[in-house]
């Protein structure tokens, strides 16, 4: 895809204020001003650094983001398919764009352990309204003739946002108004 | 619909389901959403700060698009069923991981190992594989084909 701006040019700044988001905004009338204060930055700077980011599509999507299981969403599949690599592209587009895919991934093949080289999240309120999913996507798709897999998940041993750096988030201590490592 | 749900108001919902994406990039950004839903800013701050603790909101933030910043894949493990939980717990012992599930396959643990860079994940793939004595399947993303417009709640 063309982008208006390369994606890749990150600097130590819009890492610092994504380290500082990673667990989401404070909940607080002012959250961007509270962010700057933690980072040193400007409000003005926080707001267009994020504007910039998302302009540049380092930031996929900015807003709440929702805990699946806990709103009713009790199923969910990581759903798996052996697409030949001449198609796995205009799949991969297609089977991203259903509406109850939540993620749909290129990742390689590691034979002869792993066969599968597409990667769909399928959410659902229980198990049958996955498989139901999943047989939809094959009936419309036209891959009858394709390997796949599902995979329940079970438990949740973690789940949280990514951390992308060594150095911990400094934390701002509003009574004493001074940020401390 | 599960209890869950039922436990949130409509005010919940329409927070949880409205502002996905393009939330508001100016200085009061939740006062912005309290005109919308015409309610206080107090009150739109104090569901949130409640439904972050009651767990449906995970956080008002960025996604951030895979493989843009750090590096990251996606490994498995095919766990002896009667040593998972304790091969899940010495995996979340990494800051590395973030998400770790238990899946229905002969692979059983899969979870995400985000790093500064790609050395630093091979690192960690293989302390785990030293401390676990498991051979993890290593599967990075190659292309993204999801346009993440969030999640379209039915309640």
């Amino acid at each position: 895809m063309t982008r208006l701006f390369p994606p890749d040019t990150i600097n130590s700044r819009d890492m610092a204020l994504l380290q500082a988001v990673q667990d989401g905004l404070p909940l607080v009338p002012e959250p961007y001003a509270e962010l700057g204060d933690r980072l040193g930055m400007s409000e003005g700077e926080v707001l267009a650094r994020f504007w910039l980011l998302q302009i540049r599509g380092v930031i996929k999507r900015f807003g709440v983001v929702v805990r699946h299981h806990e709103l009713g969403y009790r199923a969910n599949a990581m759903v798996v398919w052996d697409i030949p690599d001449a198609q796995v592209a205009a799949m991969g587009k297609r089977l991203g764009a259903a509406p109850f895919v939540t993620l749909c991934y290129q990742r390689p093949r590691r034979l002869p352990h792993w066969p599968y080289n597409l990667f769909t999240m399928i959410h659902g309120q229980d198990r049958d309204q996955v498989l139901q999913r999943v047989d939809e996507l094959v009936a419309e798709h036209g891959l009858g003739n394709i390997a796949l897999d599902v995979l329940f998940s079970r438990r949740r041993f973690k789940q949280r946002g990514a951390r992308y750096g060594k150095t911990p988030v400094r934390r701002f201590d509003r009574s004493k108004g001074v940020g401390t490592a | 619909m599960s209890n869950v749900s039922m436990m949130l108001s409509d005010l919940d919902r329409r927070l949880l389901d409205e502002y996905q994406h393009d939330f508001p990039l100016e200085p009061q950004p939740f006062a912005a959403l309290a005109d919308e839903l015409g309610v206080s800013e107090g009150k739109v701050l104090e569901r949130l700060a409640y439904l972050k603790r009651f767990g449906a909101l995970s956080r008002v933030g960025a996604v951030v698009r895979p493989n843009r910043i750090g590096a990251s894949t996606l490994a498995a493990l095919a766990v002896p069923p009667e040593d998972l939980e304790q091969v899940a717990e010495q995996v979340n012992a990494f800051s590395e991981v973030n998400h770790n599930y238990e899946r229905e396959h002969h692979y059983n643990l899969w979870f995400v190992v985000t790093a500064e860079d790609r050395d630093q994940i091979d690192q960690v793939l293989a302390k785990i594989a030293r401390v676990t004595g498991l051979q993890p399947l290593d599967l990075p993303m190659v292309e993204d084909y999801f346009i993440d417009l969030g999640f379209a709640l039915k309640w």
